[in-house]
């Protein structure tokens, strides 16, 4: 498994580039990784951000899209304005956790 | 030490890739392979357009869209709940059948956190999606724009269909 200097921290990636610990994700990494991908954080994306990794400690997968919006309260549209055209990946790479696998 | 690895999401490539779905069933089960894939490819960032023509108009239609059923007739691959067991396909046409196959369907799928198909249309349309109807299909149920779901983009003819998917990759369902 890679490592990676991101930050100014040593972090494991996967062979995409997304952080493979938990642990070892930290604010100023996901500011720079967002920034690697042209998302320029703002308070509403660390929200998204923040409940995301929460529901992941929480449930052990990363939420989809639709649970993003049904449980976590973030409607699809806006999604897509955070995170544009594809706002699964973009939230897991900053959240530092993996790509959600269900479909819907 | 090395560089960190920066996925490529694919955002700078110009892409016309362009997704088209003919929903032309109005089964419950055959309703979910069109609506999960569009949902997949408006996630990827592709244009996606919903063609909806014959039975599958009852996904758009107001008064129909909630009670799409799913029954066992016919179906050779019917099982009994949770086992291997092929069920007898006399019982099928039986009265209550489908309701009952249609309730189970609904909760194996609201199971999973998948949504209802209105509120999966929503969500669709939400991520961009594009509604059309069949003009053809609309003429023959005697149905106009205001029996259909707000949402749609519009009541298109044939010709209008072959224009719009110029270079697109169609799936017909």
């Amino acid at each position: 498994m890679p490592t990676a200097t991101i930050a100014g921290h040593e972090v494991q990636i996967n062979d995409e580039g997304f952080l493979t610990e938990y642990d070892e994700w930290s604010e100023d990494i996901a500011t720079e990784l967002a920034g690697n991908i042209g998302v320029e954080m703002t308070p509403r994306h660390w929200e998204v951000i923040k409940w995301l990794r929460e529901d992941y400690k929480e449930k052990g997968e990363t939420a989809t899209t639709r649970r993003v919006q049904t449980v976590g309260g973030f409607p699809t549209k806006e999604q897509f304005q955070l995170f544009p055209k594809k706002p699964a990946k973009k939230m897991a790479y900053i959240a530092g956790v993996p790509k959600p696998h269900g479909c819907v | 030490m090395a560089d960190a690895i920066i996925p490529n999401f694919g955002d700078d490539e110009e892409t016309d890739r362009k997704f088209v779905l003919i929903c032309s069933k109005g089964n419950l089960d055959m309703a979910y392979p069109g609506l999960v894939l569009a949902n997949a490819a408006l996630g990827e960032g592709i244009e996606t357009h919903l063609f909806f023509t014959f039975w599958g108009f009852d996904m758009i239609t107001k008064s129909r869209m909630w009670d799409l059923q799913f029954s066992p007739v016919g179906n050779t691959a019917m099982h009994l709940p949770g086992r291997d067991t092929k069920m007898p396909q006399a019982l099928s046409p039986m009265p209550g059948m489908t309701q009952m196959a249609t309730k189970m369907m609904k909760k194996q799928i609201a199971d999973l956190g998948i949504p209802e198909v209105p509120d999966f249309l929503d969500q669709i349309v939400a991520a961009g999606g594009h509604l059309w109807a069949c003009r053809m299909s609309a003429d023959m149920n005697n149905l106009t724009e205001a029996d259909l779901r707000d949402d749609v983009d519009g009541i298109i003819n044939a010709s209008d269909f072959i224009e719009m998917t110029d270079g697109a990759q169609i799936l017909f369902i």
